[in-house]
């Protein structure tokens, strides 16, 4: 990577994989629920928390040194619901249809754990640039794992892929549903979605032994 | 020594000015913003009352209003007298479409207030239809409407809202495959008492050609909001009863 040095590309790299925000660090997971049964919701909340992480990473890096500790926590939710609710205006004046999709994102993003896990973590600690590409980095990690978990529960609990019947029609019984296929409504609830983001938990850590905790290596010995 | 930033006078200090600047821009961002929102919202329910009555540019199974720039003037076409119902009393009103259903239900808890109810007479092709606003709750927050329907009360068009349903499950309401089964539907049961229509799960008529049965075809995972679109029908729609049995006579 000519443009980012060896230690800014881990930045964003690292949360992709083997730092994953929700899979390792188990973080945003009520998002990663709630929101997962349609692709097209999963892609809006990425792109929505990828702006709020960026941006609210580099707030707070600049602010860094003139945060008082004691109230830090309290400064960093208002600089992220700040920022989502001048956000919210603008595209209510400016981009209305998209305002209405986003909506329902918007108390999601601010309770999102990710973002303060991120100010908390890294931005409160680091310089400007690194903390951007630190939050662009988990931003990403987390929208990676959201658009799997929606691309399965959409695909399987209402047979259709960003709304289009891509298996067929289940009630006129075209496509595969003319051999007695039927959607799984299981996959539109919640609990499924955990179910999903378990199997990917297991997949990652299958594929990568440096992930397993200690004491589970040690099980696997015997 | 204990840093700047951890004394208490400090953080006094840091705290309310960022009250000050935070709150200062929100308030600068909220006014700035208003008339061009307000415009907005006011857009969106001529072309939602418009759509109701079947003014839009439904393709296929696509889902398409008229266009921003001709929303003025369809409406003025299409829409020929709007009124507000208060009682006994019914008085012509030509921005009825922009009475606010949320502060008409604050105002109906007092018993001495009587609600005031919006009603807009469309005519299309000849044919007449009474679009009633209705609003109501959904899981997590409001939900709206607006219901076309023929002078005996059945429904010629609908088209549902929400503030903040679940993705993918409650939000589903605004689609065309919930809304367009309630076109045709009746409000009366065979025996002429109100009913409503109900949004059932235990629905056997998925393709909903059962007109009479009161019922249409839930939406699998979201209950509440779905019982939420029915409670909103029935308590809604029950008011304008007089005026209809009035239109009859």
């Amino acid at each position: 990577m000519g443009l980012l040095s060896k230690k800014d590309a881990r930045l964003i790299l690292d949360p992709l994989a083997d730092n994953n925000p929700i899979t390792i660090q188990v973080l945003g997971i009520c998002s990663a629920l709630a929101i997962t049964a349609e692709l097209e919701a999963s892609i809006v909340m990425s792109i929505s928390v990828l702006f709020v992480l960026g941006v609210g990473n580099v707030i707070i890096s600049l602010m860094r040194n003139i945060i008082p500790s004691k109230i830090r926590i309290i400064v960093q939710l208002i600089v992220v619901a700040t920022l989502v609710i001048i956000v919210d205006l603008v595209l209510k004046a400016y981009a209305y249809e998209l305002s209405k999709t986003l909506s329902v994102f918007v108390g999601l993003i601010i309770t999102n754990c990710i973002i303060m896990g991120r100010f908390e973590a890294f931005a409160l600690a680091n310089k400007p640039w690194p903390s951007f590409l630190d939050g662009i980095g988990n931003a990403l990690g987390y929208g990676v794992i959201l658009i799997i978990i929606g691309f399965f529960r959409e695909l399987f609990g209402s047979g259709t892929l960003l709304g289009f019947k891509v298996l067929g029609d289940p009630i006129e019984k075209t496509g595969v549903y003319a051999f007695g296929y039927e959607n799984n409504g299981f996959m539109l609830l919640s609990p499924m979605a955990l179910i999903v983001v378990g199997i990917i938990i297991w997949i990652q850590r299958s594929r990568n032994k440096e992930l397993l905790e200690e004491e589970l290596v040690g099980h696997c010995d015997i | 020594m204990e840093k700047t930033t951890d004394k208490n006078s400090y953080t006094l200090l840091f705290a309310i000015g960022m009250v000050l600047v935070v709150g200062s821009i929100l308030a600068f961002a909220a006014s700035g913003f208003k008339d061009k929102i307000d415009e907005n919202k006011r857009i969106e329910r001529q072309l939602n009352i418009l759509y109701a009555m079947g003014v839009n540019e439904n393709e296929g199974s696509n889902m398409s209003f008229v266009s921003k720039d001709i929303v003025e003037s369809e409406f003025k076409k299409y829409i020929t007298k709007q009124f507000i119902i208060q009682g006994e009393k019914i008085s012509e009103d030509n921005k009825a479409y922009l009475l606010d259903l949320k502060k008409e239900h604050a105002l109906a808890k007092n018993a001495s207030h009587q609600r005031r109810l919006p009603m807009l007479i469309g005519e299309k092709d000849g044919k007449m239809f009474y679009i009633a606003p209705i609003r109501g709750k959904g899981l997590w927050d409001a939900i709206w409407g607006y219901v076309a329907l023929d002078k005996n009360m059945v429904v010629l068009g609908a088209f549902f809202d929400h503030k903040g349903e679940t993705p993918g499950l409650g939000a589903n309401i605004n689609q065309r495959f919930f809304m367009d089964d309630f076109i045709g539907e009746h409000l009366f049961d065979e025996a002429n008492n109100f009913k409503g229509i109900n949004v059932s799960k235990s629905n056997a008529d998925p393709k909903n050609k059962d007109k009479k049965d009161n019922e249409v075809d839930a939406i699998a995972g979201a209950t509440i909001t779905g019982d939420g679109v029915s409670a909103m029908i029935k308590s809604e729609l029950r008011l304008y009863l007089p005026y209809f049995k009035n239109l009859k006579n």
